[in-house]
C-alpha cells in the first residue's frame, strides 16, 4: 500500500490534528497534547514515559499493551488516547502500593512466572481484570453453566489469561501465580 | 579440571531482577528517551526482486513533521559489509520482497509512520523464485555450515549397508520456516556523539554488536558503546547484527539527531531471520532386532541471495546413535527470500524430528518399543568422530522419563485408544545439544564495606544469565548472594561472548570465577585488606578454553508426549509433555525449569502450530502477524514437566554446567508426531501438524 496516495497535489497532506486532555493514571492528573492518531499505548510510553505497558504487536493480537481502563481489561494499542480522557487508567506501574507490591506481582516473582519479562506487565494487568471479571460472576468459554459464578481453577485460569502470549512459555508460572492469589 | 558443589550453585535464587520486571521499571532498548529525539521508520520494498528506480523523497520531506527521507540515492556511505544483509540502504537492487529500501526520520512516531506509508517507490520488477524444492537445479553443496562444521561426513559404504539391510526406512520429512517471534519487536535508539556512536539496542550480545557496526561507519569498536541491560527475548534472532540497527543509526547521523526505531511485528518476519525451511530424506538400514547397520540423513534448505546462511540440520545424527555405515549432507538454494538465520537449536531442531521420528519409524517396523530400540543403538563414543563423551546420559533420561511418564505398559497398537471424543496415543523422542564455550572476559571487584561487583558484557534474554552468574560469583568469592552486583548487557564492561549457542553459563560463567579467584588472590596477598578505592581483578578465559582437551561435549535428553485427536475434527492437543535431561550440573532449579519448560513449549508449538507460509505469488511470508502466525498461549499445553538427571561432568568448565536453553526445543516435535501416529495411525512427516492432515 505504499506510496498510492498522491501526496504532491493540491491539498498535500493536512497538519497533524491534536488535542489537550487530562488523563488520570495511576490516580495521578496527567495533562498531555496529543496527536489523535496517537494510540494510548504511544502516550503512555513516548509522552508520559510510562513505559511499563510494552508494544509487542500493536494490533491487539499479543497482549502485551494490557491496561486497566476502569477497572477493565483494555488493549491500549487498540485505544486511540482521545478516547481516554474521562476514564481511570491503571498501569503495571501503578499496581504496587509504594514499596509492597500487588500480591500477583508477588506471586509471579516466587513462581518464576516470567523470563523475558517483556509481557509481564500485559499478563499482570490482564490477571488484575480476570481476577475482578470472575468475582463478579462474569463466565468464560470454558465455565461449566451460568448457573453458579465460575470457580478459578487451573482451565478457568488459563482460558482467561489466553489474550496474553508469552514466547518464553512461562505459563505454568503465570497459572501457578493466578490461582495463587485467586485462592 | 575438578568440579565442586558449593552452597549457591544448585540453590532455587529468585531472579535478581524480578522486582524491576514486575513493576515495569525494568528499561528495554525502545525505553530510552535521550533529548532531541526523532522516530524513524522504516520502509519496505514491495517487490521480491528487482531494482529501485526512484524513490519520491522530497515530496515525503515537505509533509508535516518530517525530518528525512532516506532511501540509497542519498544515505550516508558505509564501509563494505562481510554480510550483504548490512549494507542498508547502500544499492538499489532488492533481494528480497519486505528488504528495507528506505526510512523516514519524523518528530513523532505517527508523523512517521504515515509519511512512510505515503513514499513512493518505482521499481523494475523481475520475476522471483521463492520455492523450496528438493531437486532445485541451482542446489549447491556449502563449504560449511552453521557453527563451522562440514557440509558432509561419510563413513563406510552407506549405499551398499543400505541395500543389503533386512529393514529399511526410507522416508522424507519436511519442517517449514519459522519465526522466532521474540515478544520485545527489535529495536534500538542510536545516539550519535562527535565520532562516538551509542546504541541503546535490544540484543543477545552486545560485544559482537559493537564488532560489526564499528567497522560499518569507519570507526574503531571503542567509538560505540552497545547498552542492552534487558532484552525482551531473542531465541537467536537478536544474536547478530541485522539491518533495523544498522538503518537506525545510519539515520541518525544522516539527521544529526538521536532516532529511535523498531521493528514492526509484520516487518519481523522479513528483516529479523528465520529457521530455513528444510527437506530431509533419512534411510535408516538396521537388523530385525532393531540395532542401526547404516544411517543416511540428507537435508535441503534455502537461503537468501544476499547472504549464505547453512543450517546445520543433519550435525545431531553425527552424535545420536551407533551404525558402522553413515552419511550427513547438507544442500542450499539461494532463493529471492528473506536471509534465514539463527532461531532455538538451529540444526538440531529440525534436524531431529526427522531422524527421531525415523527411528520411531524403525521401531514399529522391528515391532520393538521406541524407548528400548534407542538404548539398542547407544553407541561407545561419538559415532564419526569416534571421541569419548565427557558424559552422556540418554539411556538414563530414557529409563527415569519412560518412569515418570508411565510408559511400561504402553501397548504400541496405533489408533486403539479413545478417551471422549478423541484418540489418545504417546510417543517419544530422544533430545541432544552441543556443548559449546566461548572466550570471554569478566572483572571482579571488593568494595571496603565488603560488597562485590562482578562485570561481565553478558547478555540476560530472559535466560537468567544475571541471576545464576550472582549464584557463581557467591560461590566463588565464598560470600552470600546479596553481597555480590552482577552487571551484564554493556559494552562498558568487559567483552563477552554473545547469549547463543547455550553457552552463557559455561562461557560467562569460566570467566566470572576466574576473575572472583583471581581477586581473591589478590586480597590473599593483601592479608585481606581492602583499600579506600577498592580492589579489582580482570579474568580472560581465552587460553583456558583454546587449550580444553577434546571430548564429544552434549547434552542429552529424552521427551515423552500424550496427545488428543479430536474424532471428527481431526485437531490435535497436546495433553501432557515430560522431558528428562541430563545437562551436567543445574545451576538454579527455578530458572532452569523455566528456560526447559520454554523450550518444551516452543517444541510443541513446532509441532502443532508455527508455519510461515511463502507467498509465491508475491514472495514474502504471508501470515506475518500474531493473529496468523500462531504461537502457544497457555490454553495449548496444559501439562509440561521438566525433569533432570544430574551429571557429574569434569571435563567441561569449573561448574560442571552443560547449557538448557536450547536442548527442550529439540526432539519435542517427534515425540508429538510420534504419539499422534500412535493415536491416529497416521504418521505426519511435514510439520505443523494441522488437521486437514489427520482428516482423510
Amino acid at each position: 500500500m505504499n506510496g498510492e496516495t498522491d501526496i504532491t497535489g493540491a491539498g498535500g497532506v493536512p497538519d497533524p490534528v491534536t488535542a489537550d486532555l487530562r488523563l488520570s493514571v495511576n490516580g495521578v492528573p496527567r495533562p498531555v497534547t496529543v496527536d489523535t492518531r496517537e494510540t494510548l499505548l504511544d502516550t503512555l510510553r513516548e509522552s508520559l514515559g510510562l513505559t511499563g505497558a510494552k508494544k509487542g504487536c500493536d494490533h491487539g493480537q499479543c497482549g502485551a499493551c494490557t491496561v486497566l481502563v476502569d477497572g477493565r481489561r483494555a488493549l491500549s494499542c487498540l485505544t486511540l488516547t482521545v478516547t481516554a480522557d474521562d476514564v481511570e487508567i491503571v498501569t503495571v506501574e501503578g499496581l504496587a502500593d509504594g514499596d509492597a507490591l500487588h500480591p500477583l506481582q508477588a506471586a509471579f516473582v516466587e513462581n518464576d512466572a516470567f523470563q523475558c519479562g517483556y509481557c509481564t506487565p500485559g499478563q499482570l494487568c490482564s490477571a488484575v481484570g480476570a481476577l475482578a471479571e470472575a468475582a463478579e460472576g462474569w463466565p468464560s468459554a470454558v465455565t461449566p453453566g451460568l448457573s453458579a459464578p465460575p470457580r478459578l481453577d487451573e482451565t478457568e485460569i488459563r482460558e482467561r489469561m489466553s489474550g496474553n502470549l508469552c514466547r518464553c512459555g512461562a505459563y505454568p508460572g503465570i497459572v501457578a501465580a493466578v490461582g495463587q492469589v485467586a485462592r | 579440571m575438578k568440579t565442586e558443589a558449593r552452597p549457591y550453585v544448585g540453590a532455587a535464587l529468585e531472579r535478581v531482577e524480578g522486582v524491576e520486571k514486575v513493576t515495569g521499571l525494568a528499561r528495554y532498548a525502545y525505553e530510552n528517551f535521550p533529548d532531541d529525539l526523532a522516530y524513524a521508520v522504516p520502509v519496505q520494498a514491495s517487490v521480491a526482486r528487482g531494482t529501485v528506480l526512484a524513490a519520491d523523497v522530497d515530496a515525503v520531506v515537505r509533509l508535516p513533521g518530517v525530518i528525512a527521507a532516506i532511501w540509497h540515492g542519498n544515505a550516508p556511505r558505509l564501509a563494505p559489509a562481510d554480510n550483504a544483509e548490512l549494507a542498508v540502504l547502500q544499492s538499489d537492487r532488492v533481494a528480497y520482497r519486505g528488504q528495507y529500501v528506505a526510512v523516514v526520520v519524523a518528530e513523532t512516531l505517527q508523523c512517521a509512520r504515515e509519511a512512510a506509508r505515503l513514499l513512493r517507490i518505482d521499481y523494475d520488477a523481475e520475476p522471483h523464485d521463492v520455492e523450496l524444492r528438493a531437486d532445485h537445479p541451482e542446489m549447491y553443496r556449502p563449504d560449511r555450515v552453521n557453527a563451522g562444521y562440514p557440509a558432509d561426513t561419510e563413513l563406510g559404504d552407506p549405499d551398499a549397508a543400505l541395500a543389503a539391510a533386512p529393514v529399511l526406512v526410507d522416508a522424507t520429512y519436511r519442517t517449514p520456516a519459522e519465526h522466532n517471534n521474540p515478544m520485545e519487536p527489535h529495536a534500538t535508539v542510536a545516539v550519535w556523539s562527535g565520532d562516538g556512536l551509542t546504541l541503546h539496542d535490544s540484543t543477545q550480545g552486545v560485544s559482537a554488536l559493537r564488532e560489526t557496526i564499528a567497522p560499518l561507519f569507519g570507526m574503531p569498536p571503542e567509538n560505540v558503546r552497545v547498552i542492552s541491560p534487558h532484552v525482551g527475548g531473542g531465541f537467536g534472532s537478536k544474536g547478530a547484527a541485522l539491518p533495523p540497527v544498522v538503518l537506525a543509526a545510519l539515520a541518525a547521523k544522516h539527521t544529526g539527531r538521536p532516532v529511535k526505531l523498531a521493528v514492526t511485528r509484520q516487518q519481523m518476519f522479513a528483516v529479523t531471520g528465520y529457521r530455513t525451511p528444510t527437506i530431509q530424506r533419512v534411510r535408516l538400514g538396521a537388523d530385525t532386532g532393531g540395532r542401526l547397520t547404516v544411517i543416511v540423513h540428507e537435508a535441503f534448505e534455502q537461503s537468501s541471495r544476499l547472504r549464505e546462511f547453512a543450517e546445520q540440520t543433519t550435525t545431531p545424527t553425527r552424535v545420536m546413535y551407533a551404525a558402522p555405515d553413515r552419511r550427513t549432507a547438507h544442500r542450499l538454494v539461494r532463493l529471492d527470500v528473506p536471509t534465514p538465520a539463527w532461531m532455538r537449536a538451529p540444526g538440531e531442531a529440525p534436524g531431529m524430528f526427522a531422524l527421531e521420528s525415523a527411528m520411531d519409524e524403525l521401531a514399529v517396523a522391528c515391532g520393538i518399543d521406541p524407548v528400548e530400540l534407542r538404548i539398542r543403538n547407544e553407541p561407545a563414543a561419538e559415532p564419526e568422530s569416534g571421541l569419548p563423551f565427557s558424559s552422556r546420559n540418554l539411556v538414563g533420561c530414557l529409563r527415569e522419563g519412560a518412569r515418570r511418564f508411565g510408559w511400561a505398559d504402553r501397548d504400541p497398537t496405533p489408533a486403539a485408544r479413545t478417551r471422549g471424543r478423541m484418540l489418545v496415543g504417546t510417543g517419544v523422542a530422544a533430545s541432544t545439544y552441543p556443548v559449546y564455550r566461548r572466550p570471554s572476559r569478566a572483572s571482579a571487584r571488593c568494595e571496603p564495606d565488603g560488597r562485590f561487583s562482578v562485570r561481565i558484557a553478558a547478555a540476560d534474554i530472559g535466560t537468567g544469565a544475571r541471576t545464576i552468574l550472582t549464584q557463581v560469583a557467591a560461590d566463588a568469592l565464598r560470600v552470600t548472594p546479596d553481597r555480590v552486583r552482577v552487571e551484564v548487557g554493556d559494552t562498558a564492561l568487559p567483552a563477552a561472548s554473545l547469549a547463543g549457542g547455550s553457552a552463557g553459563t559455561a562461557s560467562w560463567g569460566t570467566a566470572v570465577v576466574r576473575a572472583c579467584e583471581a581477586l581473591l588472590e589478590e586480597l590473599d596477598l593483601r592479608g585481606g585488606d581492602v583499600p579506600a578505592e577498592g580492589l579489582e581483578a580482570t579474568a580472560d578465559t581465552a587460553e583456558e578454553v583454546g587449550e580444553q582437551p577434546e571430548y564429544a561435549r552434549h547434552a542429552f535428553g529424552a521427551q515423552f508426549a500424550e496427545v488428543g485427536v479430536d474424532l471428527d475434527t481431526g485437531e490435535a492437543r497436546v495433553l501432557r509433555l515430560l522431558g528428562v535431561f541430563a545437562a551436567g550440573r543445574i545451576v538454579n532449579p527455578v530458572t532452569a525449569r523455566s528456560q526447559f519448560v520454554g523450550g518444551m513449549t516452543m517444541g510443541m508449538s513446532m509441532a502443532l502450530l508455527e508455519e510461515s507460509v511463502m507467498d509465491r505469488e508475491f514472495g514474502d511470508y504471508l501470515n506475518h502477524d500474531l493473529a496468523q502466525y500462531h504461537v502457544p498461549t497457555a490454553m495449548d499445553l496444559p501439562d509440561v514437566q521438566a525433569y533432570w538427571i544430574e551429571e557429574d561432568d569434569p571435563h567441561l568448565n569449573p561448574l560442571g554446567a552443560k547449557g538448557i536453553g536450547e536442548i527442550g526445543i529439540v526432539g519435542t516435535a517427534a515425540a508429538v508426531a510420534n504419539a499422534v501416529h500412535h493415536a491416529t495411525g497416521v504418521r505426519v512427516r511435514d510439520l505443523p501438524i494441522r488437521l486437514d492432515k489427520l482428516v482423510r
